[in-house]
């Protein structure tokens, strides 16, 4: 999987490197802003409530 | 004859022939596997992520909304004292106030009515309390949340409030640090000061329900004083159980007249 990617993506090492960290940084960044936020209230990590 | 002979490769046993078949069959059942073990990997490190982000980022980001909420309430300024020859411009001193305390009404879900600092916390700014306790619309974007059906701040009854303790700026971090005696400092939009004093705490189980009660453990009894109680989890990182602190209507006093001593580095 992540080999298919290496494999595909153009340039030399040090700009295939840049282009991954960067996309893995995207992919990163939605997480924080999209996909942990709706997520985090199915958590039953902190639920300060009583009568639940 | 010398020189290099070029020897033929030997046609391939029928063991070797078997052994390239059988080989596709690996190469692809390694490659299944080989995938499998890439995807529980990012799997591990998006969870590593989602520790990250909720115990970390959304503290930063709550703390930097909570701030801005409790900037934009529509609090009147609290009076400061003409300097004088002796005495420096301070605040003024709001005498307390024990008769009848105004009681403001429920306001609308997810409505920001009131602040409540504690001066045990030291260092913690003013937290915005917010009708409601979902964590969606409340607890987990505007701070501590009023159980709806409670009493009001300076009413009869139960004044109940959730908050995190950790995560989401985790306003009721603290909690454990409460003595008994310890102020807790409402200011409401309605600009009057109540001042509660903290009587007792406990941990218990989430289902609970009777802490909040309008007499706290005595869910049938009519209410004769004026209660705060505060929820939140317990023990720090687990929402197994809650804790609990319990307090009672100390004094008020309006905006108007200054602020309590207990915000002054006082008792």
């Amino acid at each position: 999987m992540y080999g298919w990617l290496w494999r595909h993506t153009p340039g030399p090492v040090a700009v295939r490197v840049l282009i991954l960290a960067v996309a893995a940084l995207a992919v990163l960044a939605v997480c924080f802003q999209w996909v942990f936020p709706a997520v985090s209230p199915y958590m039953p990590f902190n639920q300060t409530t009583v009568g639940e | 004859m010398s020189g290099e002979t070029v020897t033929e490769p030997a046609p391939p046993s029928r063991r070797e022939a078997r052994e390239r078949r059988g080989g596709r069959v690996r190469h692809t059942v390694y490659g299944i596997v080989g995938v499998i073990g890439e995807i529980l990997i990012t799997l591990g490190v998006l969870l590593f992520a989602f520790l990250v982000w909720q115990l970390w980022w959304t503290d930063v980001v709550g703390n930097r909304a909570q701030a801005e909420i409790v900037r934009e309430l529509p609090f009147e300024p609290v009076p400061t004292a003409t300097p004088t020859a002796g005495a420096p411009a301070g605040p003024v001193i709001a005498p307390p106030r024990r008769d009848e305390p105004p009681v403001m009404a429920e306001p609308p879900h997810a409505t920001t009515f009131a602040t409540i600092q504690v001066p045990r916390w030291d260092g913690e700014p003013e937290r915005p309390i917010s009708q409601g306790t979902d964590r969606a619309t409340v607890l987990d974007v505007l701070g501590a949340g009023h159980y709806e059906g409670t009493a009001m701040p300076g009413g009869l009854g139960n004044f109940a409030v959730a908050g995190h303790r950790t995560t989401f700026a985790k306003p009721f971090n603290r909690v454990a640090e409460l003595q008994v005696g310890d102020p807790l400092i409402i200011r409401t939009t309605d600009n009057i000061w109540y001042v509660y004093r903290v009587t007792s705490t406990e941990i218990v189980a989430p289902t609970d329900v009777d802490v909040i009660a309008p007499v706290p453990g005595d869910p049938g009894a009519v209410p004769t004083e004026r209660m705060i109680t505060l929820t939140t989890c317990h023990p720090m990182f687990s929402a197994r159980q809650r804790f609990i602190v319990h307090g009672v209507l100390d004094y008020w006093a309006p905006v108007a007249d200054g602020i309590p001593a207990e915000l002054a580095g006082g008792a």
